[in-house]
């Protein structure tokens, strides 16, 4: 877990005309652990994952990932490099049941061209054994039958199944109850303890010092800091997604010690 | 690491997974109840409905329950239904195509005239049916592009289609009133009846080829190790199916034999069931429909599913506009005027394809179809007016779309 981070972002700018959403960005995630991404709204947190998910581009900076740079030119690019992203509105389609859902747009064929349904149950199975969903009574059920947690559930094993290396997660547990935020919140870590690369939006800062390991903090645009979560208080984490203090320096120097 | 040890600490109150995913699998009535939760109704209400409805007119119309009638009512729905099984595909998607009873129209129009004897394009019958079937499916593709492409709603598309094919069919036929079918290929499809013999084997075929599918998806699921259904019900299911072949020929034989045209609508809802329920683009088509933006997510190309749907709602008009035509040997004014558009429709919606896009089933056009010529064969034989006629039907189909509604609502209900 130690070492160069999986994702990194270096001086991401972008801006949609003359509004400047993201000014001189860094960011950066490791395999293994929970990052956590705050900021008040139009902070430019949508911005910033949209430019890794290869939504649209950025306007200059660089992206390293495992080390190396890449362009992220479109959504295929970032699924190529095992980026995979859950937006917060479940990309879910609620007529169409679990393994359906998972495989969605990526069925498996057998040699007559016909959906290998067996396989994909299987492996769905599998998937969704490995990251302990267990309140899912049936594969076959429509996702439309199932509780806010459990197609959160879906959507985050969706997007962990075709060897992904980061996980994004958009507000995962904004729209659920105690028990099924828990249920999401102990999914993050698995998938972090899985080594995975978690990347997880929030406005909950109680849930983000719950699972996150870092945080990143946004303010209009630019990069207050990165925090770690042992080391701050959520006192400190409002005063810089309010009032961006301290500046970038001085917390940097607190930072490097994550993984001892 | 403080890392894992959260984990481990952090995770109460989530079992970890002893119980078998396949051992959880519910039972058919668990199951039933989730799909009607889900808004699935299934097949149940309306071949209850059916049921019912061929013992009233077996005990109050005269000539209902005889062979010849059995017969002239799988001719007389065959047509419509394959225009039916096109617009499950388009409800599917959510949107609705107007324009299918005047392309049938067009269909029966240029088979009719590709096979005109003495003019200049006098080809064989399996041409003029190509040649047809081609020029619909090219003006739904068309249509659907601009739905798809344009984002022009597809009520207004395909209304537009209505009267501009309505209007070229007049155009053409105005003068000329009516062109004989006399190609023999063309007037079979609505006209031959197989030999009894013939019939038997068909029953046959289809029966052992029902058991196959069957026992090949049980023998390929049990190799992926995954949870296999309950056998009775497989059972059921093929004997069901032998039972429902055999039956039909039974009946066909004490009269023609077995229509042509039942084959064809039996050969259409396999193919098609096929297409819905096993291939990708099928899955493309439930996955558009229930929620087009997870779809485009997926990777999956909306645009194509859609021009794609509208180009077989556009083949289907083809081969249900040759049968009608067949059926009458010639094309007049009236081709695919009349409650063709609206039967087809209704079929579809009958059968329980929701119109809200996502739900439904190849076969539920079919039985939607059965109900329509059900009713409009029974009363007509019954001796009722044609008012009495599209009343019932009225009825049958605001009965059906408010059973859609409230298991819509209830979906709505179920989840989260």
């Amino acid at each position: 877990m130690n070492g160069t981070p999986l994702l990194e972002l270096r001086g991401t700018s972008k801006s949609f005309g003359s509004v400047h959403a993201l000014t001189d960005v860094d960011f950066e995630v490791r395999a293994g652990e929970v990052m956590a991404l705050v900021g008040d709204n139009g902070a430019g947190k949508s911005t910033l994952i949209k430019c890794v998910a290869g939504i649209h581009g950025y306007d200059s900076g660089e992206i390293l990932f495992d080390g190396k740079p890449v362009s992220i030119h479109g959504p295929k690019d970032a699924a190529r490099l095992g980026i995979e992203v859950v937006y917060q509105d479940l990309a879910l389609a609620d007529n169409l049941d679990v393994v359906q859902n998972m495989y969605l747009g990526r069925e498996e064929r057998d040699w007559l061209f016909r959906l290998n349904e067996p396989l994909m149950e299987q492996r769905t199975a599998e998937t969704l054994r490995s990251l302990a969903v267990t309140t899912i009574r049936s594969i076959r059920q429509p996702v439309a039958s199932l509780s806010g947690g459990q197609r959160q559930s879906v959507a985050v094993a969706k997007a962990v199944q075709w060897n992904s290396r980061l996980v994004i997660l958009d507000e995962p547990t904004a729209a659920l109850g105690v028990a099924q935020t828990r249920q999401v919140l102990d999914l993050v870590k698995r998938l972090a303890s899985n080594g995975l690369a978690v990347v997880l939006i929030s406005h909950n800062l109680q849930d983000i010092f719950e699972v996150g390991n870092r945080i990143t903090v946004l303010r209009l645009g630019s990069d207050v800091g990165v925090y770690e979560r042992d080391k701050t208080t959520q006192e400190e984490i409002v005063r810089a997604i309010t009032a961006g203090v301290p500046t970038k320096a001085e917390v940097s120097e607190t930072v490097p010690e994550l993984a001892t | 690491m403080s890392l894992d040890v959260d984990v481990d600490v952090a995770a109460p109150g989530v079992a970890l997974p002893e119980g078998e995913e396949a051992a959880e699998r519910a039972g058919p009535l668990r199951r039933a109840i989730d799909n009607f939760k889900s808004g699935n109704l299934g097949v149940l209400p309306v071949a209850v409905g059916l049921l019912g409805i061929v013992v009233y007119f077996s005990f109050t119309a005269a000539n209902f329950f005889s062979a010849a009638n059995f017969n002239n009512v799988i001719v007389q729905m065959a047509g419509t239904t394959m225009l039916a099984y096109g617009v499950v595909f388009v409800l599917l998607l959510g949107e609705i195509d107007l324009s299918i009873g005047y392309l049938s129209g067009i269909a029966a129009l240029s088979v009719a005239e590709f096979q005109l004897a003495g003019s200049s394009h006098d080809y064989p019958g399996i041409i003029a049916i190509a040649l047809a079937i081609l020029i619909v499916a090219a003006i739904g593709a068309a249509q659907g592009s601009i739905v798809a492409l344009v984002g022009v709603p597809s009520f207004v598309v395909t209304l537009a289609g209505l009267l501009i094919w309505q209007g070229v069919i007049l155009h053409v036929l105005e003068l000329r009133g009516v062109i004989i079918i006399e190609d023999s290929l063309v007037n079979d499809l609505a006209n031959y009846f197989f030999s009894n013999t013939a019939g038997w084997i068909i029953a046959a075929v289809i029966s052992g080829g029902y058991l196959a599918i069957v026992l090949g998806g049980v023998l390929g699921r049990r190799r992926a190790g995954v949870a296999v259904g309950r056998p009775v019900l497989s059972v059921a299911k093929v004997l069901g199916v032998a039972a429902a072949s055999l039956g039909v020929v039974a009946i066909c034989n004490r009269d023609r034999g077995l229509p042509l045209a039942g084959l064809l609508v039996v050969v259409f809802l396999v193919a098609l069931t096929f297409l819905a329920k096993r291939t990708p683009f099928g899955r493309h088509v439930y996955a558009v429909g229930g929620s087009a933006e997870a779809a485009r997510r997926a990777g999956i190309s909306v645009t194509r599913v859609r021009i794609l749907v509208f180009m077989i709602s556009g083949i289907m008009c083809g081969v249900g506009g040759v049968i009608l035509a067949a059926r009458l040997n010639s094309v007049d004014l009236n081709v695919g005027g009349g409650t063709l558009l609206l039967d087809a429709i209704s079929a579809a919606v009958i059968g329980g394809t929701s119109l809200f896009g996502g739900r439904g089933e190849v076969r539920s056009a079919l039985l939607g179809s059965l109900v329509i010529a059900t009713i409009a064969n029974g009363l007509n034989t019954g001796g009722y007016s044609t008012g009495t006629i599209y009343v019932v039907t009225g009825v049958i189909l605001l009965l059906a779309v408010t059973l859609d509604t409230i298991a819509r609502r209830l979906q709505a209900r179920s989840g989260r």
